[in-house]
């Protein structure tokens, strides 16, 4: 009885250990330091703009079910939004500079991006953002949710927010696209955001329209990635002051 | 007998705690609570009802029920250690409370660490044995056990029926540890068929998920094997022995059951219910088979308590426990006024 008695407090020990360590790796990473020259020259810098298509027929939208909260069921009929399509155009596609910029280093904006947990849903659904970059989190519902990021490169994290009203800070330190987020509480609820080390990016609209601007002439890849479709890219080469138009075609 | 039904209720309320356990792995509400020991902030038992929704009915549920079993087990353990004679079977009983406490931490420890794999299948393995544990002190309480089911005759030292039952139980031990391994890596559905594998006898295309999805099913097929040579070997050898052929039956009718969960879960698309009954399933398969080779061995454990100084009830005739000082129905306190 002795030696399981020592080996059980071993491992009680160990346990708390581990645990208070867990306890700090969830905490907001510090934010990189800001660089504060811009690179980008406005009297040069041109823009990217174009659109996404959808080819085929997408799944129709199935009506969520989500009894298992009655304040959500509250909210009324939500609908999956795997697919979001209008005249041809495909939402919620992300489309960024993937290479090209070279070594270029970009200001890092202090306002906070909002992603916001309301009507039991995310809002917005896929979104960019730079590293360094505070992520507010916020529960705009008058239900419990809890934020869970399940990162490659990044750190993972997952926090409780139990009232309306509360918010948390989070700060991605390395470049990824893209950090899924999903609340295990509600099952449906999903957002997806691209991490990036610059400011050039975009997320279709309706009609699946997208706007890249302020971008230094050169030569770039181009991606877009949508959570169902996967990635496609594309090269483009931007002169001085000039617009470029691209378009990005996903079949079903 | 008070204990004895005391521990049948314990192992009960465990087999409810690994349903409650295969639901929230099932409906994926593992990490629906980040914090613990606490739940969103709260003391775990002061948790307000009405915020209890989603993936949290299920995952802090399960916490409520651990929290009861947990001390269910400790009353267990102080239990058997004031009116338990036999050393051995007061040792289960720690064994159990330590086994149940470091099931708590490990349970905790997946939640902080967002259900790394190994951890969790740990957590998946352990709950077995904690059911295992309480299985067993049930078994060796019960009235039957004591009297070494001498109503027909002493009990047999069947050396091979002893083997094929051990190793039937292990098989069954590493089947669940490698379903909880399928489970944990989200492989359930890595052949997405049954009773074929994509259409064939073995898969066309192999990657980690579809092996350890495929080794599941091979298993299967070795433990209804192992179990079917089993009931055999009883069946043809021991049909008088109702402690054994019981047993032996019973296995037989949860393995089928437990296949045609298997098959309904991959068929269902992982139904939650379907799911968390197929791990409760296997549990009962593990105790039964526990159960079966527990009794076979039943024999050696009587010359292991006769040979122990501290153990003096077990390897008693009848009449010398008679003369304990509650009367002629208290072993115990027989066992205890002699030693």
């Amino acid at each position: 009885m002795t030696l399981f008695l020592r080996v059980f407090l071993a491992l009680v020990v160990l346990s708390c250990v581990a645990c208070g360590g867990s306890t700090g790796s969830t905490e907001t990473a510090p934010a990189p330091a800001a660089v504060v020259t811009n690179p980008v020259d406005a009297a040069t810098a041109g823009s990217l703009k174009g659109s996404i298509k959808l080819e085929g027929t997408p799944p129709p939208s199935q009506t969520i079910n989500r009894r298992s909260d009655p304040y959500c069921e509250q909210q009324g009929e939500a609908k999956t939004q795997n697919f979001v399509v209008s005249d041809g155009g495909l939402q919620n596609v992300f489309v960024y500079v993937k290479d090209g910029l070279g070594d270029l280093k970009f200001p890092v904006p202090t306002t906070p991006l909002v992603l916001d947990q309301k009507g039991c849903t995310y809002a917005p659904r896929v979104f960019g953002i730079q590293v360094g970059q505070p992520l507010e989190i916020l529960n705009s519902d008058e239900t419990l949710h809890n934020i869970h990021a399940l990162p490659a490169n990044n750190r993972e994290f997952n926090r409780g927010q139990a009232l309306k009203g509360l918010k948390s800070t989070h700060v991605f330190t390395t470049a990824e696209v893209m950090v899924p987020f999903k609340c295990d509480v509600h099952n449906w609820m999903n957002a997806w955001v691209g991490v990036l080390n610059h400011p050039f990016y975009a997320v279709s609209g309706p009609a699946g329209a997208f706007d890249i601007q302020n971008l230094p002439p050169g030569t770039y890849t181009i991606e877009a990635w949508h959570e169902k479709l996967g990635t496609q890219t594309q090269m483009v080469t931007i002169g001085p002051k000039e617009t470029k138009e691209l378009s990005f075609t996903f079949k079903l | 007998m008070l204990l004895h039904l005391y521990a049948v209720l314990v192992a009960l309320s465990t087999a409810v705690l690994i349903f409650a356990g295969g639901l929230v792995t099932s409906t994926g509400s593992g990490l629906s609570v980040p914090d613990w020991p606490t739940t969103y902030g709260w003391f775990m038992f002061t948790f307000p009802l009405d915020k209890m929704v989603g993936g949290i009915r299920f995952e802090h549920t399960h916490r409520l029920i651990a929290s009861a079993v947990g001390f269910l087990i400790l009353v267990l353990a102080v239990w058997l250690r004031l009116a338990e004679p036999r050393r051995w079977v007061r040792q289960l009983g720690y064994i159990a409370l330590g086994a149940v406490i470091t099931q708590g931490i490990l349970g905790g420890i997946t939640v902080l660490w967002y259900l790394p794999d190994p951890i969790s299948i740990a957590h998946a393995s352990l709950a077995q044995l904690v059911f295992c544990l309480t299985i067993s002190i049930a078994l060796t309480t019960s009235p039957g056990w004591k009297r070494a089911y001498s109503g027909r005759g002493p009990a047999p030292d069947d050396r091979v029926l002893q083997a094929i039952a051990t190793a039937t139980t292990g098989l069954i031990y590493l089947q669940i540890i490698v379903g909880a391994t399928m489970r944990h890596t989200d492989a359930g559905l890595a052949i997405p068929d049954f009773p074929f594998a994509f259409g064939h006898l073995l898969p066309p295309t192999w990657d980690a998920k579809i092996a350890v999805h495929y080794a599941h099913r091979v298993g299967a097929l070795v433990v209804t094997l192992f179990a079917i040579a089993t009931t055999g070997h009883v069946f043809f050898h021991h049909r008088t022995r109702p402690e054994l052929w019981r047993p032996s039956a019973l296995l037989i009718l949860l393995i089928a059951l437990q296949i045609t969960l298997g098959a309904l879960t991959v068929l269902s698309h992982k139904h939650y219910i379907v799911n968390s009954l197929h791990v409760v399933t296997g549990a009962s398969v593990l105790a039964t088979s526990l159960v079966l080779t527990l009794r076979a061995r039943r024999s050696r454990f009587e010359k292991f308590a006769g040979s122990s100084k501290q153990d003096p009830a077990y390897g008693l005739p009848m009449d010398v426990r008679r003369a304990g000082p509650l009367g002629p129905a208290d072993p115990i306190g027989s066992a205890r006024g002699r030693a």
